[in-house]
């Protein structure tokens, strides 16, 4: 093998002769599939039916993989201009990749509704796809045109199983888009409270890609097999912690109508897969033949299966006050606006919040209860072993369950999907014409705010672990059964006895909701005036050196 | 008590019968290693735990992975050519391992150093001490498990280390300080900076101590754990912050003043029982909470030596004539100066040619590790952390 | 209290055992090793001696001559009057301990400063001398497999260590540590 010079670093990775050749390959293979494209569409102009939408299918497959080869021809041929294009553009593209986002998540719940209209239309059974296409093109089906397609596509989203389908795929695509973005939004704000930037080159503007690029670049790293570990269970251990993560977000409901499956029985689903998680970090301590990550992986079961107690009898305030284990119940009880939050219900309810909130740290072993992943003590306790994809994955579990946990403390204690306005004010946009129920979504009550309250309390458990230190793990259980416990099940005794004696509408309720409420409003507006104090100050430099130049210079 | 040696391995003493003496139910001890590479043990060291679950009930250090025969350099070049190897013994604070050395030789030599030399030596010195605090005040909270302070002593630390870049183009190993004074003169525009550094910096510290200091889980991680009483510390050799944190008021600059010290007026901090000035109710005099707070009031004491070293620099020569061959006379000197980390000691023997015939280097980390095995005993794994970050060793001195 | 203080009472309670050693600039006593630990208490216990802090061993081969001499840094610390006041120096003393190069053997102090544990560890590693009634000795700073003793004035660096080849067998004539004169 050549060796390599600092001539080799110097000089572009791929010569003048490969690019021009590369360049060529790509526009002659985009020709040849645009020429396979008009082809094809002549095809579809002469049948009708099956071999039709094959043929349609087809044009469009080789119509776009030929535009993305001459587009790829372009960005190697103008290779620096283009790069000079994406960086000024990067915040648009960063925010129409957000925008993309949400209109990619409205479309299949404008579709379902369509589908609903047809088949309520239709009386019954299984609609055919001809009869789809009456209803749209509102009169004979032919068997080809655009109506022809639109009912092809609408056709599998009648049944359950290609909506359930549709909805874990989004489900896993959320839950990976918020696990990068949490990720990349963690560095960001270590940063600033570190009094240092974080990322802010790849992608552009402030490092919006750097999840992209870590991700990629642990997917193509070796495959690391320790000596003497157990081969099955190592692989076994990440998708174990994985996949009750993903599960999760099924029964985790965005607002009334956004929910993968509203269980009956959603609130004890969620905690079960809360505590599933265990599983797969001891599996991952046990298997990686290492002593440092069994005492890691001993430390996180004893952790977590210790708060779950107290997370338990926190769950049941909310529970108690609404009285269903449905999730959607839960969330609608809290439409009447800010004061109808079940955190400002009653003192017992708001000690029940902070409860939540802290044994879910634990759970999710953050800071200050992250011992098991004590990097100074444990190297990184059960994940010492892991590396490349398996160890993306671990990642991956960890921050979907802290997204999901901020989401379920907004959802059981404050307000849910609903603004601090009241619903009912905004009751008149709700089934108005879509830019009414645009506006709705964003002003009164819709997946944004559930989404913007969830990682505020995202945002809570990052500022917390870039503050505070590591609590030991015999102070962690001390806490937990010593305080924890004994708070928890006040909490849950005051709350019966509560509802029991106090009328909702007396002055005592009535005096008790507003002081709370007033509490949570100057806490919030505290946040906001630290927000803007940081945001006006946000160019001052620390220290009076720190444009000195040295002598000289 | 039978105690047999594990296969191979004569530093492991194994209890064989303490592990039968349950009565039929053995409970497995585990043998693990923290370090050499380990993100919390100070440098190459490895500690061999015994433990049982989560408690340690054996500690063995295990050191010299650093060792680079500095003593045996030492027999080989001259005084002068030494000075780069002093640097790099404890390298956080190598200004005054440079000091310390050359006083040595000097002392030897009966060599004369000039005022304005003498004042840039201790600036030079306390300004390093307040750097090696700074690290060490960061590591100890990256070592419970606060992140930020860390950042935030660095930030501080890059000040302190541009200010030594002005001085001698050095960042951490600087070899400023040598035989007869400083090497070169103090930069224009110096004395100003390091006063504008000085009105940034003293107020930091308050800040904190509201950080971490006081914080509550940061004070139950450390509070009495570790409590080493004065008289072990003394007898174990314990000198700087480790033996003023157990209460024992003891600094070389005050009790036996070396080169200019007597001049300054400072205080010498050390331990404080729980309640007082300022100290949480659960501290105790002795523990490791102790010894990381010395070093923060140090700090302060620091900050005023070098407030009235400005005040009194003179000008003048700021290096004495060192002839070019040098012959060090048949004598023998023993010095200590007061490092970072305790008392560091410098044996120069000479016998008449120009390379010493033995320096022998008393590492102030070297006797404080040495009180780890003792102390490290029925306590939990979390709390070996806690008290070899208290400890504050730069294997540098410790391995030499 | 000065060293030839120190001298004058100790030889008035060892007698011969002990010398005064008026080193130019690092004064202090020789003491037999046969009776250096009762020295060792008598000095740390005695209120008037109070040398409580061992700062350093030191060992100094005396090559040509077949002998190792090791040199113990004493300190005296003295509590204050009022608690929480500075404490004061005692003086400090060079107790020189000279002992055969070829199976010394010198009664360990372990006992009297614990602070000896490492100090004579070390000793032992770099140059040698074995103390007798230690708790723990065994090499500190080499490897545990080291050979040879790499203080000393006679010392020849290995020409290899577990196989792999030492930079002084490589070079050409060079031996010990290469360093320009």
């Amino acid at each position: 093998m050549r060796k390599f010079t600092a001539d080799d670093a110097l000089r572009p990775r791929f010569s003048a002769a490969d690019q021009a050749r590369a360049v060529r390959g790509f526009v002659t293979a985009g020709l040849v599939l645009l020429a396979a494209a008009v082809g094809l569409g002549l095809v579809a102009g002469a049948t009708q039916g099956v071999g039709y939408a094959a043929a349609v299918g087809g044009l469009v497959l080789a119509g776009l993989t030929g535009a993305c080869c001459l587009l790829a021809a372009l960005v190697i041929r103008f290779a620096a201009l283009v790069g000079r294009v994406l960086l000024t553009l990067a915040l648009p593209i960063f925010l129409a990749g957000v925008v993309g986002l949400v209109i990619l998540a409205w479309i299949p719940a404008l579709l379902y509704e369509r589908v609903d209209g047809i088949k309520a239309a239709q009386a019954g059974g299984v609609v055919r796809v001809a009869q789809f296409e009456a209803a749209l093109a509102g009169g004979a089906a032919a068997g080809r045109g655009p109506a022809y397609l639109a009912a092809l596509v609408l056709w599998p989203l009648q049944f359950q199983l290609a909506r359930d389908v549709l909805a874990v795929v989004g489900v896993v695509g959320f839950v990976s888009l918020v696990a990068m973005f949490g990720i990349w939004w963690e560095r960001k704000v270590a940063g600033r409270i570190q009094s240092r930037l974080g990322p802010m080159r790849v992608g552009g503007w402030h490092g919006w890609a750097q999840s992209l690029a870590d991700g990629l670049k642990l997917l193509q790293k070796e495959d690391i097999f320790i000596a003497g570990a157990d081969r099955a269970l190592f692989r076994l251990a990440p998708y174990v912690a994985f996949i009750p993560a993903v599960c999760l977000f099924i029964a985790l409901p965005f607002s009334a109508a956004w929910v993968a499956r509203d269980l009956e029985v959603g609130l004890i689903f969620i905690f079960a897969m809360l505590g599933v998680g265990v599983l797969g970090v001891l599996l991952a301590g046990w298997a990686s033949n290492n002593k440092w990550s069994m005492l890691g992986a001993m430390r996180e079961a004893c952790q977590m299966i210790s708060y779950e107690i107290p997370l338990g009898f926190s769950l049941l305030v909310p529970i108690m006050t609404v009285g269903t284990l449905r999730l959607t119940a839960i969330g609608e009880a809290q439409s009447g606006g800010f004061h109808t939050w079940l955190a400002f219900a009653n003192p017992f309810t708001f000690t029940a919040a902070v409860v939540f909130f802290v044994a879910t740290l634990a759970s999710c072993k953050r800071a200050p209860f992250d011992l098991p992943e004590a990097e100074s003590e444990l190297v990184a306790g059960y994940l010492t072993e892991y590396s490349g994809f398996r160890w993306a994955l671990f990642f991956f579990a960890e921050y979907a369950e802290m997204f999901a946990v901020a989401a379920l403390a907004a959802v059981l204690f404050f307000g849910a999907w609903h603004s601090p306005l009241p619903a009912h004010w905004g009751a008149a946009w709700a089934d108005g014409p879509l830019w009414q129920r645009a506006a709705h979504g964003l002003l009164y009550s819709g997946p944004l705010w559930f989404v913007l309250k969830g990682f505020f309390f995202f945002f809570v458990q990052l500022w917390l672990r870039w503050t505070l230190p590591r609590i030991r793990l015999d102070q962690v259980m001390y806490a937990c059964v010593q305080v924890l416990l004994p708070l928890t099940m006040l909490a849950l005794l005051g709350n019966t006895f509560w509802l029991w004696l106090v009328r909702p509408g007396s002055w005592p309720a009535v005096a008790v909701n507003l002081a709370l409420t007033a509490l949570g409003g100057l806490a919030v507006l505290g946040m906001v005036a630290i927000v803007l104090y940081g945001y006006l100050n946000r160019r001052r430099l620390v220290g009076p050196m720190a444009v000195d130049p040295l002598p000289g210079g | 008590m039978e105690e047999k040696v594990l296969q191979g391995r004569p530093d492991i003493l194994v209890d064989a019968d303490r592990d039968r003496a349950g009565g039929g139910l053995r409970t497995e001890e585990m043998l693990v290693n923290m370090g050499p590479q380990h993100p919390s043990t100070h440098g190459v060291l490895r500690l061999m735990l015994r433990i049982d679950g989560e408690l340690v009930l054996e500690c063995t250090p295990h050191i010299g992975y650093l060792h680079r025969c500095a003593e045996k350099i030492g027999e080989n070049v001259t005084p002068v050519q030494f000075i780069p190897i002093t640097d790099r013994l404890d390298y956080l604070a190598a200004m005054i391992n440079n000091h310390g050395y050359s006083l040595a030789v000097e002392k030897l030599l009966g060599m004369e150093v000039p005022e304005r030399g003498r004042y840039i030596r201790v600036i030079m010195s306390e300004l390093n001490r307040i750097a090696s605090h700074l690290v060490s005040f960061g590591a100890y909270g990256l070592d419970m498990g606060a992140f930020t302070p860390f950042v935030y002593a660095f930030r501080e630390r890059e000040y302190i280390l541009d200010l030594f870049e002005q001085v001698c183009g050095a960042r951490l190993t600087y070899s400023y300080l040598s035989l007869g004074g400083a090497t070169q003169d103090l930069p224009e525009g110096f004395p100003e900076r390091l006063a504008q550094f000085l009105d940034y910096f003293e107020p930091k510290i308050a800040e904190y101590n509201q950080l971490l200091s006081y914080n509550q889980i940061f004070v139950k991680r450390t509070a009495g754990v570790g409590v080493i009483s004065a008289a072990d510390a003394i007898a174990w050799g314990l000198t700087g912050p480790c033996l003023r944190g157990s209460g024992v008021k003891w600094d070389l600059r005050k009790c036996v003043p070396y080169d200019i010290y007597d001049r300054f007026d400072f205080d010498i901090p050390v331990g404080l029982p729980g309640g007082v000035d300022g100290a949480p109710p659960e501290v105790v005099v002795g523990d490791s909470w102790n010894r990381y707070y010395v070093r923060m009031l140090e700090m302060q004491q620091s900050a005023r030596i070098l407030r009235q070293c400005l005040q009194q620099l003179p000008s003048g020569d700021y290096r004495a004539k060192v002839p070019r061959v040098l012959k060090l006379p048949a004598r023998e000197v023993y010095l200590e100066v007061e490092g970072a980390r305790g008392q560091l000691g410098y044996l120069v023997v000479g016998d008449g040619k120009p390379v010493p015939r033995r320096v022998k280097i008393r590492g102030p980390s070297f006797c404080n590790l040495s009180i780890a095995s003792h102390i490290c005993r029925n306590v939990l794994v979390a709390d070996v952390a806690a008290i070899i970050g208290s400890i504050d060793v730069v294997m540098g001195e410790v391995d030499r | 209290m000065t060293a030839a203080e120190v001298a004058e009472l100790l030889i008035a309670r060892f007698g011969s055992a002990v010398e005064p050693a008026p080193v130019e600039i690092h004064p202090g006593v020789r003491v037999a090793a046969p009776v250096w630990p009762a020295v060792a208490r008598f000095l740390r216990d005695d209120p008037r001696l109070n040398f409580n802090l061992l700062r350093c061993i030191s060992g100094l081969d005396l090559h040509p001559e077949p002998q190792i001499e090791l040199v113990y840094d004493l300190l005296a610390m003295r509590a204050p009057e009022a608690p929480g006041a500075l404490w004061s120096s005692g003086g400090e003393l060079a107790v020189r301990v000279t002992v055969a190069r070829h199976g010394g053997r010198v009664p360990s102090v372990c006992d009297v400063w614990p602070a000896a544990e490492w100090h004579e560890r070390e000793a032992y590693d770099l140059l040698g001398v074995s103390f007798d009634g230690h708790p723990d000795l065994r090499r500190i700073l080499c490897p545990d497999d080291w050979v040879g003793h790499p203080l000393r004035k006679d010392y020849e660096f290995p020409k290899e260590y577990q196989g792999i080849p030492s930079a002084a067998a490589a070079a050409e004539g060079a031996g010990g540590c290469g360093v320009s004169r």
